[in-house]
């Protein structure tokens, strides 16, 4: 099965600088992680986004379309990335979720209903 | 009725309690596919209903009819071509030897712990996994689970299709996962939380299914599956002590306090079989807070009269309880404890320091009864009144009513 696994981040929250020295260590942790998706067989695609801040929404309503600066929701955990995964089931998943170097987030696991192969 | 009708819907009753579960944990597993295991045994516990006479052994009958059932339904679904890519899988196995003892095999164990884990999985909701475990392991109809939590069918039947189609979109599998520990504890939450229900509302139980007995069968056949686990047995034994004191807990749909209790009427049976069961859950030398409470549970059972209860030894198996789970309610029992052990005024002074329990009714009932004790009529009758308008059980609010009056 395919799972996408939407990372949410306190919006409130600071992502660590490149200048800073912990970055590495930080981007280590990640490196390791999607290498470890990538060996198991899991990684379809996954990204990191910029903050909430420089979103854009388009409300379409009747036809009629509003463009609003900011999220489509405003609440206090954003969308802060994704990943696309290959999953034998949930509780596979799962494991492969709560193995990100996060020290806080809210992971939300949902399985993929069509994706079209190119 | 004659009674020949009597006594096979009597067996059908039992079969759907006692062996559906084993029966559809072995379908869900070889059809690899919940639902429609689940349609296939209430479809054979349908044909029971018309019975001429009841088989020799009902359990295999269940399975070999629900077996057929399944792949009559996996035909029509290819024909139709629109359901179940294993059906083609499915249908092209031989034909099962469909052994008579097959339900009593003894890989059957696998594929109950597997189900009842499957019920209780983290990703379903606690009324969900309360449902469902009802429903699929224990064998009861939704309108039986509907009615002895007073909830309505409809609600419930949408808790129990909306679990399913979880199950099978989210991917949630069938399997003995590596953490087996941690899933054991969520399967024992819920059943001590079917368990808790039918304590807390036996006085109401007019022909509702009793949900204490449920949760033992329930907790009994989890520690046949994991005769190793000293939790599982713990909880049996505190549903067992529960039970053994249900008689003399209620008169008249009044609450009569432990205390109060009339120790005659207790089970002295069922008292030594909760004993002997937390003897051996003891035995395996894991300690853990359903035994802590089995072991408090027993000390009361095990007293003679209420003035022989060893309140001291009571207060120190709560401050272990604390130390494992910690819970303002825990320091509640453990604050009721203190005041048996060293007064009136050391229980209420351990009261004061617990935050969180405003709603809880349990919480003002305690203080009116330490106030009541230490001569303060006024702040007792306030602290009942509040309690009596928290409290939703009709036998409980009885009681209250009372405690205010005698003020």
């Amino acid at each position: 099965m395919e799972y996408m696994l939407f990372l949410g981040e306190a919006e409130a929250r600071e992502r660590i600088a490149p200048t800073d020295p912990a970055f590495g260590e930080y981007m280590a942790g990640w490196m390791a992680y999607n290498q470890k998706l990538i060996d198991g067989g899991h990684w379809i695609s996954g990204a990191q986004l910029q903050p909430a801040g420089t979103a854009t929404t388009i409300k379409r309503v009747d036809s009629v379309d509003t463009i609003i600066d900011g999220p489509f929701a405003e609440t206090k955990e954003q969308l802060g990335g994704y990943y696309l995964i290959e999953a034998k089931d949930l509780d596979e998943a799962l494991a492969l979720a709560s193995a990100m170097p996060f020290t806080d987030a809210s992971i939300e696991v949902r399985p993929v209903a069509y994706r079209p192969q190119p | 009725m004659t009674a020949d009708a009597v006594e096979r819907r009597q067996a059908i009753t039992r079969l759907a309690r006692e062996e559906s579960g084993h029966v559809l944990a072995l379908l869900a597993h070889r059809f690899g596919d919940l639902d429609l295991a689940d349609e296939s045994v209430q479809d054979a516990l349908l044909a029971a209903a018309s019975w001429d006479e009841i088989p020799a052994n009902p359990a295999g009958w269940l399975y070999t009819v629900a077996h057929n059932r399944g792949i009559d339904r996996l035909r029509r679904a290819a024909a139709e071509r629109r359901r179940h890519q294993s059906a083609a899988y499915l249908l092209s196995l031989p034909d099962e030897e469909v052994s008579e003892m097959i339900v009593e095999h003894s890989d059957v164990g696998d594929e109950q712990l597997r189900l009842v884990l499957l019920c209780c999985h983290p990703a379903l909701d606690r009324d969900a996994q309360i449902a469902l475990t009802l429903r699929l392991v224990g064998g009861l109809s939704t309108p039986e689970i509907a009615a002895a939590f007073l909830i309505p069918e409809a609600t419930l039947a949408q808790r129990i299709v909306r679990a399913k189609r979880k199950i099978r979109d989210a991917g949630i599998p069938l399997s003995i996962p590596h953490s087996l520990d941690e899933r054991v504890d969520a399967v024992l939450t819920v059943l001590y939380l079917i368990y808790n229900e039918g304590y807390l509302s036996r006085s109401s139980a007019g022909g509702r299914v009793d949900l204490v007995d449920e949760a033992i069968r329930l907790t009994s056949a989890l520690a046949s599956l994991l005769p190793n686990n000293a939790e599982v047995l713990g909880l049996l034994a505190l549903e067992l002590y529960g039970r053994a004191r249900a008689a003399a807990r209620f008169a008249s749909d009044e609450l009569i306090l432990l205390d109060d209790q009339d120790r005659t009427r207790w089970d002295s049976a069922g008292i030594e079989h909760a004993n002997r069961v937390l003897a051996s859950a003891l035995a395996l030398e894991v300690a853990g807070p359903f035994q802590l409470q089995a072991w408090i549970a027993s000390q009361h059972a095990n007293a003679r009269t209420a003035a022989n209860t060893d309140w001291p030894a009571i207060v120190s198996a709560y401050a272990q309880l604390s130390l494992l789970t910690p819970s303002p309610v825990i320091t509640l029992n453990r604050a009721v404890a203190v005041s048996m052990a060293d007064g009136s005024h050391a229980g209420l002074a351990l009261l004061d320091t617990i935050t969180g329990l405003d709603d809880y009714h349990l919480y003002w009932a305690t203080r009116g009864e330490l106030l009541t004790r230490t001569g303060d009529p006024d702040a007792a009758a306030d602290a009942f009144r509040r309690a009596r308008a928290l409290a939703t059980n009709p036998a409980e609010q009885k009681h209250l009513d009372r405690r205010i009056a005698a003020l």
